[in-house]
Parts: C-alpha cells; structure tokens; sequence
C-alpha cells in the first residue's frame, strides 16, 4: 500500500567527517555529503492504488451513509413553525400598519394574528424573527459601525468614527450608538399568547436573556462609565440613533440587559450573511417535564409594528424552533452526507468492477513490460 | 577541432614567417568565401604620436576622442532610486501591482491599502536592494580600473597617471605582467627582436602566449618620432585591424608602415616575458575592442515565465471580466426601486454626490481591488525563492564534484532550472566536450609506409605498401623531411621559467635550426601540435646543425582537405588511404608536404607578401591570393594521426540523452572523418544508422548511395562550406526555403553532424533550431572559446570546466566539470525541477482562483457591494502565511520519482505514466484548464456548500445564530485545509520537512485563527472576528460541513489519483469508461429539486474535468520520410557548391 524509502543518512555522515579529517588542511570545494544537501532525506512515498483507495470509498460510504440518515432524521423531527406578518395582502391583519407607516407617529401600531400548532413543542422553544431581501451584508452596511464606542470607549462615544457616516452625528451631537447598523435596529414588538380552547389568553413567557453569544455580551459590548449603573448620564451629550423611538439606555429596565449590553441590540449588530436571514428574538423555556413548552391549539400573535420593509419589498417572518446538537432545522446537511456517502460507496463498486475486469490484465502485461 | 581553425585565423598575421598558415589559410578560404566579405569601414581616424605635430600635415587638429574610462555600472548615486524604480516597474506584474495599490489608497475600496500595499513594497525593496549592490561591485571595478596607474611618456618623462587619463596619442609604457590599459600599437619593445608576448586570456579564453611586433623602422629615441597612425574607426573584431603608420623624417620622404593586428596590443591582454614596451593609444576607454565586445549577457527567460505570463493573462481577463460583471449586474440591481439607498442604509452626503460614471468608474476598481488576489504577488516572490533555493542543490551535489579540479558545479543564472528538464535540441562541441582535448601522438605515414611509435624507434609497420619504393636512402630522407616538417611548422613555445624563450615561429624558409629541449612544458595554440612535436621528440628527432645547402624549402601542413588540392595528385592516393582510415578511427589526422623554392620564387613571394601586407584594404584577401600563388605544385610527404581521447562515459551519456528523446548535434571545427568517428565512438551514430551527407567530398562524389527507405533511424552530416551556403544562398530567391529543408531533415534525424563550423556558424544553427516551428528547447555545451557563442545563443548554455580556459564557463548558465554530468544535470536535476515549478504554477494559480471565487459568488448575495467575504486578515495572510510554506517545501523537495530511476530510465524525461512532461506540457493549455475548471469547481463546492448550510443560521445548539464573518470563515477554513491537503496528495516524497510544514500550516492556521479572534486588538476599527473562529468549532454543524466539503472537493482529486495508477497500455480504456456510467447515477436519486440541480452541477464539472485531462493529452507525433526532402536539398547544394569551388580555387 505504502512504499517507503529510507537512505542510509547516517553512514554517509560519517564517511564526510572521516574524509574531513585527513584532508583539513586543504579546504576543498567538495559539497557536504548530507542528506539533505544530496536529496536524499529519508521519505515516505505513499502510492495511492485502487488496493488503498478502495477500501477508503467504501469506509467513506458506511461511515457517512449513517451520518446522514441520523442528520436527516433529526432535522426532520426538529419542529418548526414559520407566520409572515409583513402585511402585504389586504386579507393580512397587519395590512393597515404596513400600509400607514409613518416613522413620525407617537402611537404604535398593533396587529394581531391567529394560528395554531398541529403539534406541540416539547422542549425549549426559540422564537426568531425573519427578515427577507434585507441587505445587513452589504458593505456601506457592514462597516457603519463603531466597535470602540460599542466597547465603552469614552472618546468615541463624544466622537463616533468615520465610518458611522451618514449615522453619526444628529443637531451636532454624537449619536450613540452610531452608524446604519444600529439605526436600522429591528424594532417590532412580538408577544404570543396561548387561547386556550375555552378562549382566555396566557401570555406565553418570554426568556430576552441568553440569546447573543456569550463573549459579545460581557466583552465586546460594553456600556460607557464601566460599572456606573447610571446609564442616562452616561449617554449625555449624545444623541439617539435617528430611527430610533427611545434612546439605548432605555431598551430595557433590566440593567444587565440596558444600553449597548442589550441582546437585542447586539444580536441585530451581528450582521447577517445572507439577504434573507433569521435572529434569535425570544426564548420560551420549557416549564417542567409534564406539559410541552408549546402545547397543541391556537396562539395568537401580538404585534406592534414599528418597522417598515415594504418601500424595498422585504419580508417579515416570526419562526417558532425547537433546537438540536445540530442547530436549527436544515435538511441539507444530512443530503449532504447521504449523497456524498452514497457516491462513495456507488464509486467503490464500480472501481471495484473496474479493478476486477481490468486490473488483472493490467498486470499481466505489465510483467512482459 | 574548431579552436584550431580559429586560432589559425588569429595567427595568420602574427606569424609571418612560418607557412603553417598557408594550408589553414586556404582551409579557411572557403568558409571565408562563403560567409561573406565584412562589411569595410570607410572612415578612418588619425592620430598624431605624442601629441606631436607633423611637419607635413597643414594643421595639426587634435581631434576629440573619448577619454579612457570604462562605464560598466548602470546607475548613479542620484538616478539610482528613480532609474531602478522605472526599471522594475516595467515588469508587467509589479506595474499591475502598482496599479491596484494606487487604485485602493484612491479610491474607497472595500480592502485596505496596506494588503497589496506591503508585499509590493516588499518585493521592489528586495529587489532594488539586490541590484543596488550588483550596481556597486560593477562601480567597485570600474574603479579599479579606471584609477590603475599607468606611466605615460610626456615630452620625454615618464608620468604617472591614472588609467581613466590616457588619450589617443598618449605614449604608453607597459611593464611585464601587467595588462595594456587601452588598445596600443607597440612602438617600442626591450626584447632585441622588437617582439613582445601577450596573453589573451581574459579576452578569448586563449592562454597560450602570442607574439606582436614593433612597427618596423620606428626610431629608438620615442621622443624623435614623429608620425601619424591612420587607422579604422573601432571595430568589435578582435582579430582584425588595419592601419598605417607615417614616420616623418628629417629631409626625407615620410615611411610608410602598414599596421596589422600584429601590432595592435589589446585593451585587457596581459604583457608576458617581456619587461617593458611602448606603444601609442589608438582606442580608449569605450572604444576600445574589449569594450565594444562587452556585451551584457542578455537576459534568457524560461518557458515557464511565458507560459506563467500567458497565463496571467487568462487570469486578468478573468479579473476584468469579473469585475465588468458585478459593476453591470450591481446597477442592474440598484436601478430597481428601493434597492440602492433603503432607509436602512442611506448612503452619504460625498456618495450622493458623485458622478453617476465616476461612481461607475471607481465600484468597478473597487470590484478589481476586490478580486485582485487572484494574481497573487506572492507567487513571484515564491518562484523566484524556489529557483534561488533550489539551484543551490545543483552546486550541493556531490556527484559533479571532480576531484581532478577539486570543484563541482557553478550556477550562474536560477531562471533557467527547470529549462534544464524540457531539452529537446543538445548542441554539443566535440573536441574537449566529447573528447578529452588530451592528444597523444599514434602514428604518422610517410610516403606510404606507415609508421607507429614503439619504445622510442621508428620502424616499419607490416602496413607497408609492396610496390612502394624500397630505396632505404630515399626513404630515409623522405623521413628526414617530414619530421622537420613536424618540428618546425608550428606555433609551439617552450615554457622555461626564467629562460628567454626558444624557439617560436620558426622561419621554415630558412631551414633555422630547433631544439626542442626535453622535459619542458609546452605552450601552443593547439593541444594538436603539441602532440605533434613531443611525438617527433619520441622519434628521437632533435634536429642538430642540419645545414642547409642552399636551398630553400617550403613546409605546409593541414588538413587532407585543404592540402590534397595543392599536391600533385598521383602523391594523394598513396597517402589518403592511410589518412582515411585513421581518420574512421578517430584519429585527427594531419597531412604535410614541402616545396623547393628557388631564389627567385622566394624573393617573388616575399615582395609579395610584403605587398600584400601593406594594403589598407582588402588586405586578407590579398594575402590569400598570394598564399595561395605560393602554395600551388607542393609535394606531400606524409600524414599524422593523433589521438583524442573520448570523455569518461560520453557515450553512455549520449546514449541517455538521445534515449531521452533529445536530439544530439555535434557542431564542431573538425574535418568530417574524424567528427563521424567520434559520433560513432559516442554511439550517436549506430551501425544501423542511416548516414545522409552534405559535404564538399560527398558533392565532388558524382554517385548517389541508394537509400533504404525502410530504415527510420536517420544520421546527417553537412559542413560548414554546405551550410553557409543553405544559410546564405548566392540567389536571394528560394533562400527560406532551402533553410527549412534543411531544418526539417535535421529535424527528423537522430543525429545530427555539423563538421567544419565557424563559431559564428555553431551560433547560427542553433538560432535557426531555437527558431523554428514549436520553439523547441536547445541546450549548448562547450568548453572553449569558440562555444561561447552557441552557448549565449542556445535557450540554456552549459559550460564544461575543460582545459581551453574559462571563457565558456564564465559565460554559461551552468557549467559542469565534465560531460557525464550533463546526465545527472538534466535527467535527475532538470526533470524533477520542471516537474517542481510547472506543480508550483498550476498550483498557485488554482489556488487562488477558488480563494477569489466564493469571493465573487459573495458578491450576488450582498448587493454587489464589495462586500469582502473574508476578513482582511485572512485576505493577506492566505498567500503569505497559511498556504505558502507546503508548495515552496513541494517544489524543493518533490521527487515524484527517485532520482536513481530517473537515471536509469532517460525516457522517463519526457513521458511519466501517462503523464506528458516534455514540450512543457505541465504548462500547457489542457492542464491548465484542468487545474482552473478545478479551482472553479471546488470554489463553488465552498461558497455553494456553506450557502445552503446558511440556509438557517441558526447551527449552535443553544439556537444562536451566525452572521457574516462566520459564513467567510466556515468557507475559508475549508479552503485552507482543501488546498493544503490537495497539494499533500499530490506529494510523492514526504519528508519530514514536508510533514512540518503541510501539518505545520494547518495548525498555524488553527492557531492564528485562534488568537486573532481572541483578543480585542486595538488598532483594529472593528473587531469582526472576535470569537468567530472559536464559535465556528462550537457548533457541530459547522464540523460537519468542513468535513464533507473538503472531501467532496479532494473526491475528484483522489479518483485521478487512482485511475492514474496503470503504466500500461489499457490505461486509457479505464479512464474513459469510467465518467459515463457515472452520469446514469443522478436521475434516480435526490428529492429536492434544488439540491438536484447542485449536484448534478458537481457531476458535470466533475465528470468534464475528466473528459478535458484526458481528451486533450493526445498529441501526436508524426515521423515523416526525411529522404526525399535531403535529395531536394541536395541537387541544389551541389549545383552551387561546385560551381563555387571552382571559381574559389581558379
């Protein structure tokens, strides 16, 4: 399978250092007799042949064929429940506030719509907002950001970067945060409610904790005047994004969840890659092993809509998830692993036939040869 | 043997009173006819010795010449930076470079200046600080030559100068051992005879000692004379001058002395064995005809750079095609309502601003800067390192160590290492390349009677011809003469440390007595006569006091060619058999005869002679004339035959090289018997061979051998009077068409040998070959002074460390100590560092097409915004850090075959298993292809494959999602780990180096990544890698899809691998029977649609990829009939060749 080669490396140094020693008085020009300097280091020559490959197509095919039936077999179970509530059909109950948005008016428009889950979610639920044909990646996007007044940094805050233009200042005060990113932060307000079959309403509760990637959280975001729980005075002297209804220190009571540490806010700041994209909104935790998270039946679900896509024709969507140790729903990994797995398999029989049919002539006139 | 001939043509003027210059002469005269007369220069300059006015001149006018210093540098402290900079910026790929640095400091563009911005700056520093230094030793030099003293004769004072000081006119003295500072004709010498001694072998390479003459009658006291020099204007030729000298007298009519290059003292030639002399300058500094023949080497560039620039191109029309591409579809995009300024992202006051055409004009540059990686800077940077670093294995080796000169190989120019593996055309010198240049005297044949040396005594060989004369006494004196002959005509001095020098250019009319002593080391022009006089010492022939009866004999020695016409001819026949045969015996063989001259012939000659010599114009051809008046009616008294020994292994060598695939010219000076018994003794030609000849004798013969057709196994041999006339035909008409007859009969020839050549003919040749149709590679070997002109001509020139001086060496690209290296050099070195840099190439090119590719994908999901799908720091560091090491370890270290099988088996040069290597075929379009439709494959493979895992961003287990910098890592993470495993499976020879390094990459890679992501770096304006690396490996999706990625991508890869495996011939049939059956596969398989469609798109390339390698290595070779072309040619050389002779000899 493995031919390898090994030259005497060693016996050759030794006769260069015996020959040295006569001849030292005359420094001759000949070249060091090292295996390196001859291109003779010792090496492993490995051959790939059909006799070593074949046996690793077939591996390949039986460790991957059950790779991705499991994949497949788990994405398949992971339930998840998508409702578009962008309001572009006049039947949608949110027509209305798509229809009459105004980035000036005080009162928030609310809409309501009804669905129901054919089957219940067991364990924790993860409940995501969607966004479609919304271009987070794009590049005057991506970089109208500044990490440095997002870290706490008191000098960007009072004079926020470069980049953050056309965001970056508002009636000459800085704007904090800055930039197009945090501007454009998404702002809707989702509730959902259980109706139970005899018509009352539960809120179900929401987890906003726990949903931003940990080292975002406690260091790369960072309120300004370290640990001073007054954020209203640290914010003075700035202005609030110019889409924004409230200014960042008031996102949220909960200190640990307020000004740029909200996980709101910094989920949205991570930019996603592609046009359409989901992030993690809200996190509904299972409440004991007895009942499911999300039982069967009818939920209604609340939302006040605060944030227009319809002048570029873009999509809102509330996704409702269970997660696996694979993530989210995504077929395409077992596919994946099934094609891959089958092909390898389906090569290594043909290869096989190929070698069987062939390779015997093959080596009989070779031997002549 | 070609040196031979051109010395005599050096010597010709010097000696002038030896005849041996009669017969080269005439040996000469044909090719002299033949190559055309040199152009004549018209002007002329005067110069006034000593500055000193003549009274018959009207006016003294010191006319301007230029001063004697000698410019070699090419810059100046202040052009230095400016001058250089413009210099390397006229490379193409640094000027693009350049461009894209300016274009990103400009224009806002989505990377940053400092990513091409510091390797450019890397790359020129290097490089100017290189050529800065060159540029300094060659100051350093100037220098040194410029500021040597030299002592000047002022109005009777010796004067100290500095060299760069002398003018023409100045009177310069020389001392022994010192080198003339300029061109000087010598005036004045301290030998009694007017003599003096001159190496040239800084010049020509020539060591042996050559004599110059004062111009007659010049007066002793310098500070008296009083004349004029007319001479040419500077000519490069160094064997040529012509000139006259004016000496005014008192009261008398001014002399006229003629001035050749006997007097002429050289720029650069070295005073021997003479204390002192004087002499005029006629040409200084830059005039000089040392400096007129300095030519800088011009610069030879491999096949792999134009195949590397062809390729470039590709590459930038892919790069501009893309760019056009994304800024048509970006304003496709954005004409659409709402897409180009949403109000999340309005763009700024400056944007709105600007040009709608400008603002074209800059997202296309920034759409260029964007996807500029696909030419990567590193990739020169890493050809050039693997060529500096790999020709030091080539001194290293310890098999061209030769402990007879204690030295091993020289590399004086990396570029050409891997031309060293696509030889197609040896040019090969015969004497001291093929043979030893050690000559050892066998045998000589006297009258017909055959004589070989044994145990000091000249005895009779049971050759003997029965009818011969038997007279002892006759006989006796017939040998008496011929070793005379062999003592006196020649060029030989006897080396005796301290001792004047003996016997030198005997004057053979005079019959002047030699004593050659013995023990004494011997100088000539020619290891022949070398042979020749120790081989008359041997005889026992010490000529003592033979005294002359008054009459006056006139020796000639020289080839049979040149020598049979002027005997009688009833003397040849007895002679040529023996010459003949040992001639086929490959022995070189010389003939001798002599003539009585009366009083009258000899005063007639001399008068003429002195004629002759006088002539400004037409000076050579007079001297022939006149030579040749003298030369006729001679009688012949015997032939030598020599001895040159073949070089150790020539043979086996050939033998290797031709089974390499490589066609062997021999070029040499020699005469055709002796050439063709050498190509026979090197096994060039084989007994089957079929020899087609071209030459002056096969002409003269008036039948034609019939050919057997069936043989394909072609010999042809044409000389140098032939083939200047196929190069240079008389009628202009026709005169391409015969040049590539010729070429296609040499072409489809094994062997091929050209005897009888000028060095300027050896560089003709191989001109002609490099030329021809499909540019084929040519190799030139040589040792002398005579190659260096094929050797600077040929695509690679190799110099043999011999004995005929260093010229050839310092000249060539590489030079070897002996032949048989010549097969280790090109069957192990050559070969392997093809193999190594044409993988290097392909490699580099490939690799970063599919780094660019997800890049430009990238670009229709991010509104064609420029949006760079890697972070910076991946974007610089890939080329540099991540993937460079394993390739530039690879193509070190590579041996895709052991070099020992290598040596054995030479057809390995040119075809691998399967695998093309000659006519660069690794650098040709198909695999080229190849390697691209790969890249694309496998960069779609990436971006595609990590799309549809993006699908849902959502791939941690506690639901949190991606974004886009993890989406640029997850695709570059399985880009490095593809590319460095792809190369891994193409390496054949894992050393531990090799495992350090492709490991060593990897985990660098792992590492970096690591704690790149794991600092908050404060010059950094955004940390947009902050823990994605260590987020990615959380999320066991993201493993997977690394995974079957990278296998996906390599699948292909692996399956050539294996299918590659057969030597045999059945090797094909399983490669094409195997992409079909594959195809049936996907039609039954897959639910979804889409993902129906992405992998039958992975099929197709797959299975193309197949179909394009395979169906495009098919390159036939068509053997065609040689014959019919040679009788084409034939007729007409011989036409014009026989009329051409007789009006030559007549």
């Amino acid at each position: 399978m493995m031919a390898s080669s090994y030259s005497a490396k060693e016996e050759d140094g030794l006769h260069s250092g015996s020959a040295g020693l006569g001849g030292a008085a005359i420094r001759t020009r000949k070249p060091d007799n090292t295996a390196f300097k001859q291109q003779r280091l010792p090496a492993w020559q490995p051959i790939l042949t059909a006799g070593t490959v074949l046996p690793a197509f077939f591996i390949i095919g039986l460790i991957f064929i059950p790779i991705g039936i499991g994949l497949y077999v788990t994405s398949s179970n992971i339930k998840e429940f998508e409702i578009d509530y962008t309001g572009t059909d006049m039947s949608s109950p949110c027509f209305n506030c798509s229809q009459s948005f105004s980035w000036n008016s005080t009162t928030p428009c609310r809409c309501v719509l009804f669905f129901s889950l054919d089957q219940p979610f067991e364990s924790n639920v993860f409940m995501y907002y969607g966004l479609s044909n919304f271009y987070q990646n794009h590049r005057r996007y991506v970089k109208s950001r500044d990490d440095s007044q997002l870290n706490g940094d008191e000098r960007s805050l009072k004079e926020p970067s470069k980049e953050c233009e056309p965001y970056r200042t508002n009636e000459n005060k800085p704007i904090a945060p800055c930039g197009a990113i945090a501007n454009s932060m998404f702002n809707d307000t989702l509730d959902l409610f259980y109706i139970d079959p005899n018509g009352t309403k539960t809120q179900i509760p929401f987890m906003k904790k726990g949903i931003a990637w940990w080292t975002d959280k406690h260091v790369k975001f960072r309120n300004p005047g370290g640990s001073n729980p007054n954020l209203t005075a640290a914010f003075i002297e700035t202005a609030k994004p110019v889409n924004w209804r409230k200014p960042v220190y008031e996102l949220d009571t909960d200190p640990e969840n307020n000004g740029f540490i909200n996980e709101d806010f910094i989920v949205w700041m991570r930019t996603a890659a592609l046009p359409t994209f989901r992030k993690l909104y809200r996190i509904i935790q299972k409440k004991n092993n007895m009942t499911p998270t999300l039982p069967r039946g009818n939920y209604s679900l609340e939302v006040t809509y605060n944030y227009p896509v319809r002048s570029f024709e873009g999509r809102k969507r509330m996704i409702l998830s269970a997660i696996s140790w694979m993530g989210g729903k995504n077929p395409f990994l077992g596919i994946a692993y099934i094609t891959v797995g089958s092909i390898c398999f389906f090569l290594g029989v043909v290869l096989l036939f190929i070698h069987h049919k062939y390779g015997n002539r093959n080596n009989s006139s070779d031997i002549p040869n | 043997m070609t040196n031979q001939r051109l010395k005599h043509r050096s010597f010709v003027f010097q000696c002038t009173h030896s005849l041996n210059e009669f017969c080269s002469l005439a040996n000469s005269l044909i090719i002299n006819y033949k190559c055309g007369g040199d152009e004549k220069r018209v002007d002329s300059r005067t110069i006034y010795v000593g500055h000193r006015p003549c009274p018959d001149t009207e006016a003294f006018i010191p006319s301007k010449f230029c001063d004697n210093r000698i410019v070699s540098s090419k810059y100046t402290v202040w052009n230095f930076l400016p001058k250089n900079l413009f210099e390397q910026f006229r490379r193409i790929a640094n000027f693009y470079f350049l461009i894209i640095f300016l274009v990103q400091v400009i224009v806002d563009t989505p990377t940053s200046p400092v990513t091409s911005g510091l390797p450019l700056f890397f790359v020129i520093t290097v490089t100017a600080i290189k050529q800065g230094y060159e540029d300094w030793l060659r100051h350093k030099a100037d220098k040194e030559v410029n500021k040597y003293p030299v002592t000047v004769l002022e109005d009777g004072r010796s004067v100290k100068k500095e060299s760069e000081k002398i003018k023409v006119g100045d009177v310069v003295e020389v001392v022994e051992d010192e080198t003339f500072p300029c061109d000087l004709i010598l005036l004045q010498s301290s030998r009694e005879d007017g003599t003096c001694f001159v190496t040239t072998a800084s010049l020509d390479g020539e060591s042996n000692h050559k004599t110059h003459y004062t111009v007659p009658d010049t007066e002793k006291d310098l500070q008296a004379l009083t004349a004029t020099i007319e001479c040419e204007q500077p000519q490069p030729d160094l064997y040529k001058f012509v000139g006259r000298m004016h000496i005014y007298k008192q009261e008398q009519e001014p002399a006229v002395r003629s001035l050749g290059p006997e007097n002429l003292l050289l720029k650069g030639a070295t005073l021997k064995n003479t204390k002192k002399i004087y002499g005029v300058a006629v040409y200084t500094g830059m005039e000089t005809k040392m400096a007129l023949n300095y030519q800088g080497k011009s610069q030879k560039r491999s096949a792999v750079e134009k195949s590397i620039n062809a390729f470039l191109l590709v590459y930038l029309c892919i790069l501009i095609s893309k760019a056009v591409v994304c800024t048509t579809l970006k304003y496709v995009w954005q004409s659409k309502e709402g897409q180009d300024e949403p109000w999340y992202n309005q763009k700024t006051q400056k944007e709105k601003d600007s040009n709608m055409y400008l603002k074209m004009f800059t997202d296309f540059l920034s759409f260029m800067v964007l996807f500029n990686f696909i030419i990567p800077v590193s990739m020169y940077v890493t050809v050039e390192m693997q060529k500096f670093l790999g020709s030091f294995f080539i001194t290293w080796d310890k098999d061209f160590f030769d402990p007879e000169i204690q030295e091993g190989a020289l590399v004086n120019t990396s570029d050409l290492n891997e031309e060293l593996g696509q030889v197609e055309y040896v040019f090969t010198d015969k004497t001291g390349t093929l043979t030893q240049n050690n000559m050892e005297f066998i045998e000589c044949c006297i009258d017909g009677f055959q004589y070989r040396y044994r145990d000091t005594q000249s005895e009779l060989d049971g050759f003997t011809v029965t009818d011969g004369p038997v007279n002892k006494l006759q006989q006796k004196e017939k040998e008496e003469l011929f070793l005379r002959a062999l003592c006196l005509c020649h060029t030989v001095q006897v080396k005796e440390a301290g001792s004047e020098v003996l016997a030198d250019q005997v004057d053979g009319i005079d019959g002047l007595l030699l004593q050659p002593e013995e023990e004494r080391g011997f100088i000539a022009s020619s290891p022949d006569e070398i042979a020749l006089v120790k081989g008359a010492m041997k005889y026992g022939f010490t000529f003592l006091g033979l005294e002359s009866k008054r009459e006056t004999l006139l020796f000639c020695k020289g080839a049979d060619s040149s020598i049979f016409p002027r005997v009688r001819p009833e003397e040849v026949d007895r002679i040529r058999m023996h010459v003949e045969r040992n001639a086929t015996e490959g022995y070189r063989t010389l003939c001798v005869a002599y003539k009585q001259l009366s009083a009258e012939e000899y005063a007639m000659a001399d008068t003429g002679l002195r004629e002759a010599r006088l002539a400004l114009q037409d000076r050579e051809e007079k001297l022939m004339a006149m030579y040749n008046q003298v030369e006729m009616g001679m009688s012949l008294i015997g032939a030598t035959a020599v001895e040159d020994r073949l070089q150790e292994e020539a043979a086996e060598t050939m033998e290797a090289l031709q089974g390499a695939g490589m066609k062997v010219w021999v070029l040499t000076g020699d005469k055709m018997e002796t050439a063709k018994s050498t190509c026979y003794a090197c096994r060039l030609f084989q007994r089957g061979t079929e020899l087609l000849e071209l030459t002056v004798r096969t002409l003269e013969d008036e039948r034609l051998k019939s050919w057997s057709t069936a043989n394909q196994d072609y010999g042809f041999i044409i000389d140098g009077a032939t083939l200047s006339l196929v190069m240079n035909p008389p009628r202009d008409a026709d005169a391409s068409q015969y040049k590539s007859l010729f070429l296609q009969i040499c072409q489809n020839c094994t062997a091929v040998l050209c005897c009888r050549m000028a060095p300027l003919q050896k560089a003709q040749i191989v001109k002609m070959v490099k030329n021809s149709k499909g540019s084929p590679i040519t190799l030139s070997i040589g040792d002398g002074a005579n190659d260096v002109s094929m050797i600077l001509e040929a695509h690679v020139g190799i110099g043999i460390k011999g004995k005929e001086g260093r010229q050839a060496v310092r000249n060539s690209d590489y030079a070897v100590p002996k032949l048989k290296h010549l097969k280790k050099l090109l069957l192990a070195h050559g070969h392997l560092y093809y193999v190594r840099i044409a993988h290097l190439v392909q490699y580099f090119f490939y690799k970063n097409l599919c780094f660019i590719l997800p890049q430009f994908l990238y670009q229709f999901f991010c509104g064609y915004s420029q949006q760079p799908l890697y972070d910076a720091a991946y974007l610089t560091m890939y080329n540099i850090c991540f993937t460079s090491m394993p390739i530039l370890a690879y193509s070190l270290l590579e041996q895709h075959t052991s070099i020992e099988i290598l040596l054995d088996n030479a057809a390995l040069y040119r075809y691998q298993s399967a695998l093309e290597i000659a006519n660069n075929a690794m650098l040709r379009w198909h695999p080229f292809l190849y390697w691209t439709v790969l890249g694309i494959f496998q960069g779609l493979m990436f971006f595609f494959g990590v799309r549809f895992l993006f699908s849902n961003p959502a791939l941690q287990d506690n639901g949190q999602v991606f974004g886009n910098w993890s989406y640029g890592t997850i695709v570059f993470t399985v880009l490095v780990f593809t590319v460095t495993l792809k190369l891994a499976l193409d390496t054949r020879h894992w050393t531990w180096i090799n495992h350090f390094v492709i490991w060593g990459s990897l985990a660098f890679y792992v590492f970096f990544s690591f704690f790149w992501g794991g600092i908050i770096w404060p010059f950094l304006k955004q940390q947009r890698l902050y823990f994605v690396f260590a987020n990615m490996l959380s999320s066991v999706s993201a493993w997977l899809v690394i995974i079957i990625l990278i296998l996906l991508s390599l699948l292909p890869e692996i399956l050539l691998v294996v299918l590659r495996k057969p030597r045999g011939p059945h090797s094909r049939q399983v490669y094409f029977s195997l992409p079909f059956p594959l195809l049936s596969l996907n039609s039954s398989f897959l639910p979804y649609p889409s993902y129906f469609l992405i992998f039958s798109l992975i099929y197709i390339l797959f299975c193309s990829s197949f179909i394009l390698h395979h169906v495009l290595t098919r390159c036939d070779v068509t053997q065609s009939q040689p014959i019919t072309r040679y009788l084409k040619l034939y007729s007409y050389v011989k036409q014009w060749l026989v009329s051409l002779l007789v009006a030559g000899l007549h």
